[in-house]
């Protein structure tokens, strides 16, 4: 029944609703993005075709820092997140009493809307009176207030343990669903045959994870490429925009200076990035999962 | 009950008292982690503007007080309206998000035509680009379509980049309800489109329930950088972004930027609280095979 051509043509018609809407907000101007990336779009009437004269003006100036400083921001992040996931996941996986309560503590980071989460964290990172200062002044760890945000350096590494932490319970449940799909009877075999603890985490554990793991942290890749919120709301890309990442920088300059074209032309540089990251994605999906790949 | 329990816990099991120590050591450095900035949140909206500004910091409030949540009130007249809004445009959102993704999903796990997997795959990466990186082009839509300061300028692409992910999630669910009552429905001459209302719906609301929840956290979760960038009316504004203003001025009242965090979170928790289950269900649906 569900083969015929009336079948093909009833599943288009249940399709087209969704396909149509998405082509419309989300295809439609990502072809635009690239139009206007090579036209002097900005707020007045008319708009000129300048050609490539974006992408040179963008790259004269200091935008190859920027792309670094998104990898390095990107790379520590997913790092740090991945870390954290997979041996969060292990600690939730053992059978200790409480367990599922543990598991629900660590979703509200995950759950809660963004920007509020992100607001108690600007609190956390005030020198005088947030709780990380007030906290390694009175352990002594240091001598006077530290303004987090206030220095290049810390806000770098303050937004990001704020995106550690607000991905770090989706990287966790992941990594113990994955966990919990591996057969059993070869921990008891391993069990059996006296291998500790440890070991049977480095022999089994860890083999039968990597390809989640793998696939897991490109797809935190991507997301965390595409982070917005969080510097936007505690730094605004500064201090002096040392936490200005590609796209913070594009927003500055496609919506905060209104210039359409050259905010585009950086818009396009991370599409273009986003997909190499895609493809290396769907290459990792239909290696380790070629069902789901299909 | 606890007790025995744990003697019929298997050997294999078993921690030694080290063993054990180090995995609550290491559970608590994570939900620490984890939970912190509530915490201190919760400390900070629980503590008098006078002590709040106060050094050396003290992690435990000195009078607590829930005052702050009484005065939210008179600092930010528009905290009903924002909490209103929020739930408005999540609620939209997801009403949207379900209209156009249940018969998509259907057409996407029962039926087999040219050009299927391109269409998953299409979705997919639809998920990969976040909104923001759309924001210019996305602007200027708004503004040829006349929607800048309107609810629609938060909803129409909130929901665009919901769709995806829901259909992963229903498909991953239709994909288990079994082929038997289609086939029996069309046997009995009924049309496509009565066993899609009368066998398929039915069948799938468990699902569409666990997607709508899964759509409206996410359109609760994620409402900042359009409401920022399209609506610059207070009255349209949700929560995150009402609350951003009040955060950007000069003097902040932090006990009060808190409470009024608090109250703006509280749906999300109880959601984990009652739905925590079927939460973690749905993530791992799409995620891992099964």
């Amino acid at each position: 029944m569900n083969h015929s051509p009336s079948a093909r043509a009833f599943a288009y018609l249940l399709l087209a609703p969704a396909v149509l809407y998405v082509l419309f907000i989300v295809a439609y101007p990502l072809v635009d993005t690239v139009i206007l990336s090579f036209t002097d779009a900005a707020l007045k009437p008319e708009t000129n075709w300048v050609g490539w004269k974006n992408y040179q003006k963008i790259f004269k100036a200091n935008f190859d820092d920027v792309i670094l400083r998104t990898f390095i921001w990107t790379f520590c992040s997913v790092a740090l997140k991945m870390t954290i996931g997979v041996l969060g996941a292990v600690l939730l996986n053992a059978a200790v009493p409480g367990q599922t309560l543990f598991r629900i503590l660590i979703m509200p980071p995950w759950i809660i809307p963004m920007a509020i989460g992100i607001f108690m964290w600007g609190w956390m990172y005030n020198g005088q009176f947030g709780m990380i200062s007030g906290l390694l002044q009175n352990f002594g760890l240091s001598d006077g207030p530290i303004a987090f945000l206030g220095y290049g350096k810390t806000a770098f590494w303050a937004t990001i343990v704020t995106d550690v932490w607000i991905g770090v319970p989706f990287v966790t449940l992941y990594m113990l669903a994955t966990i919990q799909t591996i057969p059993r009877d070869l921990y008891e075999a391993a069990w059996t045959d006296g291998a500790g603890r440890f070991y049977r985490f480095r022999r089994i554990t860890l083999p039968m994870i990597v390809p989640s793991l793998l696939t897991m942290s490109m797809l935190s890749l991507i997301f965390t490429f595409n982070s917005f919120d969080i510097i936007w709301i505690l730094t605004r890309g500064g201090p002096s925009g040392q936490t200005t990442t590609m796209i913070i920088d594009t927003y500055k300059s496609g919506i905060g200076s209104y210039k359409y074209g050259e905010g585009s032309a950086r818009a396009v540089m991370i599409c273009l990035f986003l997909s190499v990251f895609c493809l290396l994605y769907y290459r990792l999906i239909s290696r380790f999962n070629p069902t789901e790949a299909r | 009950m606890r007790k025995s329990r744990r003697t019929d816990r298997p050997m294999i099991d078993r921690y030694r008292w080290y063993e054990l120590l180090g995995i609550y050591a290491g559970i608590f450095c994570l939900l620490f982690f984890c939970l912190a900035p509530f915490i201190e949140g919760f400390n900070v909206s629980l503590k008098p503007l006078s002590l709040l500004f106060s050094s050396p910091y003290r992690f435990w409030p000195e009078s607590p007080s829930f005052e702050a949540y009484r005065t939210m009130w008179v600092s930010v007249p528009a905290f009903g309206r924002y909490v209103v809004n929020s739930l408005f445009v999540a609620g939209v959102v997801t009403g949207l998000v379900i209209l156009l993704v249940v018969p998509a999903a259907y057409a996407l796990s029962r039926f087999r035509f040219p050009g299927q997997s391109a269409v998953l795959g299409a979705f997919l990466t639809v998920n990969m680009v976040s909104g923001a990186v759309l924001l210019i082009p996305l602007f200027r839509l708004m503004r040829s379509l006349g929607l800048l300061n309107t609810y629609f300028a938060m909803i129409v692409p909130g929901a665009a980049f919901l769709i995806p992910t829901a259909i992963w999630l229903l498909r991953a669910y239709m994909l288990r309800i079994p082929r038997e009552l289609e086939e029996a429905a069309w046997a009995d001459g009924a049309s496509r489109f009565y066993i899609f209302r009368r066998v398929i719906l039915p069948l799938a609301t468990p699902g569409i329930i666990v997607t709508a929840i899964a759509t409206f956290l996410g359109a609760y979760a994620q409402q900042f950088v359009y409401a920022v960038t399209f609506n610059s009316k207070t009255e349209y504004m949700p929560l995150p972004v009402g609350l951003f203003a009040f955060f950007g001025r000069q003097e902040v009242s932090w006990n009060e930027l808190m409470a009024a965090s608090f109250v703006g979170i509280a749906p999300a928790f109880v959601v984990i609280l009652i739905l925590q289950r079927y939460l973690v269900a749905g993530l791992t649906a799409g995620a891992v095979k099964e």
